[in-house]
């Protein structure tokens, strides 16, 4: 009986062992063929991809060669930025790169599809701690591609000291020597951050707090920027930059005179992850190149290129992952800074948000010297009117 | 005959009439649409009204775009008087050189002029070396007791000038050179001849003659320039938000299109107003190319 029993075990565990490299086979060998000669518009950040310069992986002619579909990448400059041209609805694409908040703001509209995991399987790779976010709380929108955190960069041979807190993007010793975050929601953070805030209040007196703070340091600030950072901080032309952990690792490398810290206050944790909007076109390929961007190689050469900490388990065992246990994107549990998620703010904060940057914008300028110039020009403009229309009088009276 | 004539003329237009339609009228309308409604659409004119905290945005806007076409003007039109005394060849080669850079991307050279002022740019630094050259003389002669600051020339209003100037410049020089060609010289000859010296000359027959070009140069300088949002972005810093700037904020970021379509309204009725200031320049009759 026993013996019997084992010979059938025998046979199933047989039949398995022969099985199961088919089942697995016809998993990953999924039929992609009719997918060969369609187009993919992939939609990411600036610099967010590994683009094959220098002797890196040119990921998106591997994806074109792998599966013979041609991918159409366009870039874009901030989340805003890109949630307007899809709003807008002109453009069409299939995949895009947004963060945490505007993935919440896009599935809140109902603009994302849904995936299907069958066709990302790479999705296993994905820390466990980086799913189940609140963006997406049961995973089905939203695949992590980068996570990072905000801090400051500074040039140690421009800033006196270590610097360790926001306020030194509010010290006067290094008026005209500081950038600032050009877009709201990043500038607003600092803010309330230092404030000790929450990011993602909806206490208008909050905001007229935060407002006021930015005010304070209009003054100070050389120029609102987002990638024109590098340039400037690169060769020097600031000392003070609030940007992304990974984007320092990029400037450093450049200008070894910078130095980055996560200040005391706290900072904003992200994560931007790839979705496939509900108007995609392509959307098995989208999934297809989601999956790609997660296979080892790729994701490794991603993570080498675009210097942001990756959420991938295999990239951060991996010997060839340049930027293994940096200190400054893996900051061990000690170092660790306190960090703020955005959320997706309701209608009328975001709004207000908005009303209030517009104010900050404008209220660096003194414009003496346009109404003086300006009054100028209209008294000679007059002046030369009447003196031609007088001349023309007299003409006529000749005649 | 006649009529067969006038239908073709009216086919030949066509491909325009369509152009104007689709490409300039409806997104006129559009525009106004916006500037009037809110978001739900529903007829409102708190957009219009609400934008007079924006004035002082707007004023500044005028005033260096005004700056940067006379700056345009000054240098445009002695150029263009030479290049028009030259000989056909020299005037090819001259033409060529102020087109060749519109060759490059309008971006891409505003962002060059933004690593030429930036304070370790090249400029400055040679400015501010010279500078220190300077001082250290002085120093050492001991002849005078005071010393020049570095100059800081990025994310000022300077900068943004220079920038609109050298960006549109070509805008300029264009019109008033062909205007200038196509000037009849018996005019000139004319004036000559009865006596009128090189100054009575210029002034009373040269400058009369080129006002169109002057006018319609005008024109293509003082509009890009009022609107620029790019320029004054990379080398205005903090102090010079022009109103293109606040308009592309709100179609870019704020999300807010219906104040950006009623600033862009207000911003073409000034513009308008200010082309029929400048229209009265030229003289009654005067043809006027825009």
């Amino acid at each position: 009986m026993i013996k019997r029993l084992s010979s059938v075990l025998l046979v199933i565990l047989i039949l398995f062992v022969c099985i199961s490299p088919v089942a697995v086979a016809t998993g990953e060998a999924k039929d992609y063929s009719h997918l060969k000669g369609t187009t993919l518009n992939v939609y990411n950040w600036g610099e967010y991809i590994s683009d094959g310069q220098d002797g890196t992986l040119d990921v998106n002619k591997a994806f074109e060669e792998k599966y013979g579909i041609k991918v159409n990448y366009t870039n874009y400059e901030s989340n805003e930025n890109m949630y307007n041209k899809l709003k807008s609805g002109g453009a069409n694409y299939d995949v895009i790169i947004p963060s945490d908040y505007m993935i919440a703001k896009l599935v809140d509209e109902n603009m994302l599809a849904e995936l299907d995991f069958s066709n990302i399987p790479n999705y296993k790779y994905i820390l466990p701690k980086y799913k189940d976010l609140y963006y997406d709380p049961d995973n089905i929108y939203s695949v992590p591609y980068t996570v990072g955190m905000v801090g400051l960069i500074y040039n140690t041979t421009m800033v006196e000291g270590n610097p360790d807190s926001w306020s030194v993007l509010w010290d006067e010793r290094y008026a005209g020597k500081i950038l600032m975050f050009n877009n709201p929601r990043d500038a607003f953070g600092i803010a309330q951050c230092y404030l000790g805030q929450s990011v993602n209040t909806t206490d208008i007196a909050q905001w007229d707090e935060a407002i006021e703070l930015l005010k304070k340091q209009n003054p100070l600030v050389a120029s609102y920027v987002m990638d024109e950072v590098y340039n400037k901080m690169e060769h020097g032309d600031a000392a003070l930059a609030p940007y992304y952990a990974g984007d320092f690792l990029t400037m450093y490398d450049i200008n070894p005179d910078l130095a980055f810290v996560y200040p005391k206050e706290g900072v904003n944790f992200f994560v931007d992850a790839m979705c496939i909007p509900k108007t995609a076109e392509n959307k098995e390929a989208a999934e297809l190149y989601i999956n790609f961007m997660l296979e080892e190689d790729v994701a490794v050469a991603n993570a080498n290129y675009v210097c942001y900490a990756s959420p991938h388990e295999l990239v951060l065992e991996s010997d060839d992952y340049d930027l293994k246990g940096n200190e400054v994107l893996y900051p061990d549990e000690s170092q660790m800074p306190k960090t703020q998620i955005f959320e997706n703010l309701d209608y009328d904060t975001q709004q207000y948000m908005s009303m209030l940057w517009n104010e900050l914008k404008i209220e660096g300028n003194s414009n003496l010297d346009a109404y003086v110039g300006l009054s100028v020009t209209l008294v000679l403009v007059v002046t030369y009117l009447i003196y031609k229309f007088i001349k023309k009088k007299k003409r006529e009276a000749y005649y | 005959m006649n009529k067969k004539s006038s239908l073709m003329s009216r086919l030949a237009g066509a491909p325009y009439i369509v152009w104007a339609a689709l490409f300039i009228i409806v997104p006129l309308c559009m525009v106004a649409y916006y500037a009037f409604t809110d978001t739900t659409g529903a007829f409102t004119f708190d957009n219009v009204s609400g934008i007079g905290k924006y004035a002082d945005t707007f004023i500044l806007s005028i005033w260096l775009g005004l700056l940067a076409t006379v700056i345009c003007l000054f240098v445009a039109y002695p150029l263009a008087y030479i290049m028009a005394a030259k000989g056909p060849e020299k005037q090819s080669t001259m033409t060529m050189l102020i087109m060749l850079p519109m060759w490059m991307n309008f971006l891409l050279r505003t962002y060059s002029w933004m690593t030429i002022l930036e304070d370790n740019g090249l400029l400055t630094t040679a400015i501010n070396s010279a500078i220190n050259l300077i001082n250290d003389t002085i120093l050492a002669n001991n002849a005078l007791s005071f010393s020049l600051d570095p100059v800081h020339l990025i994310n000022t209003r300077g900068a943004v000038v220079v920038g609109m100037v050298y960006n549109f410049l070509p805008y300029m020089i264009l019109p008033i050179y062909t205007v200038m060609l196509k000037t009849d010289r018996s005019l000139i000859e004319a004036a000559q001849d009865l006596g009128g010296n090189k100054l009575a000359v210029f002034k009373n027959v040269t400058i009369p003659l080129t006002v169109p070009g002057i006018v319609s140069g005008f024109t293509m300088v003082f509009v890009p320039s009022v609107s620029t949002f790019y320029i004054s972005q990379k080398l205005g810093g903090t102090g010079t938000i022009l109103i293109g700037d606040i308009i592309e904020t709100q179609f870019q970021t704020a999300n807010n299109f219906n104040l950006g379509a009623s600033l862009s309204f207000v911003l073409m009725i000034l513009i308008f107003i200010c082309l029929a200031v400048m229209n009265r320049f030229s003289d009654d009759d005067g043809g006027v190319i825009i």
